[in-house]
C-alpha cells in the first residue's frame, strides 16, 4: 500500500464522519465545500475535516483513492458518500440524517 | 477553454445512447443533466463516477467545476 493510502486509512479511520474539503470549516475556501459544512451543521453530528488546499499529495492521492475527482468528499465509517452535489441531494431527500446516525 | 458543447459531447459518446444537457459559460463550472438508462439500478455515487469517468483526465485539468444530475428516464 501506497504511503498516501496508508495516511488516508489512518485519517479515516481516525473519526466516523470525515470531510475533505476546500479550506476550513469556519473558512471555506469554494462554494461547495462551504455548502457541505452548512449542511452538516444542521445536523446533530461532529465531523473531522482536513483542508486538502495544505496539502497537495494528500489531494491527488485522494482522487484516485476514491476514484472521484472533485471536491470537498464526505466519508461515514470510512465509505465515501459523495460530493456536494450527492450531499445535497440527499439532504433535500431527507435521507442524510440516517446516513449520518447509522453508527457503523 | 472548455465549452458546455464540449462536455456534452465526451458525456454522451462515452455513455452511449445518454442525453446531456450542460450549461455554464464561464469556461470553468459547468452543470450536467444527465439522462441514460445505464444509471438502472446504481446508486447516485457510481452514477456521478460514470460521468466523471466519461470525462476522465479533462476532469483533472480543464474542467474546474462540474456539479451534476443523473436520472435514468426523463420524469
Amino acid at each position: 500500500m501506497t504511503e498516501i493510502n496508508k495516511k488516508i486509512e489512518e485519517q479515516l479511520a481516525s473519526d466516523r464522519i470525515i470531510l475533505y474539503m476546500k479550506g476550513e470549516p469556519n473558512m471555506p475556501m469554494c462554494g461547495f465545500s462551504a455548502k457541505v459544512v452548512d449542511i452538516l451543521q444542521q445536523y446533530d453530528v461532529t465531523f473531522k475535516s482536513y483542508n486538502i488546499l495544505v496539502d497537495d499529495q494528500l489531494r491527488q492521492g485522494l482522487k484516485i483513492f476514491s476514484q472521484w475527482p472533485t471536491f470537498p468528499q464526505l466519508y461515514i465509517d470510512g465509505e465515501l458518500i459523495g460530493g456536494c452535489d450527492i450531499i445535497v441531494e440527499l439532504h433535500d431527500r431527507e435521507e442524510l440524517e440516517s446516513i449520518l446516525g447509522q453508527s457503523s | 477553454m472548455v465549452t458546455k458543447d464540449e462536455i456534452k459531447y465526451w458525456i454522451e459518446s462515452n455513455l452511449i445512447g445518454s442525453s446531456a444537457e450542460v450549461s455554464g459559460d464561464d469556461g470553468a463550472h459547468f452543470h450536467a443533466s444527465v439522462v441514460y438508462d445505464g444509471f438502472n439500478g446504481i446508486s447516485m455515487l457510481k452514477q456521478h463516477r460514470m460521468v466523471y469517468n466519461a470525462l476522465g483526465d479533462k476532469m483533472q485539468s480543464m474542467i474546474h467545476a462540474l456539479s451534476l444530475t443523473t436520472k435514468v428516464k426523463d420524469d
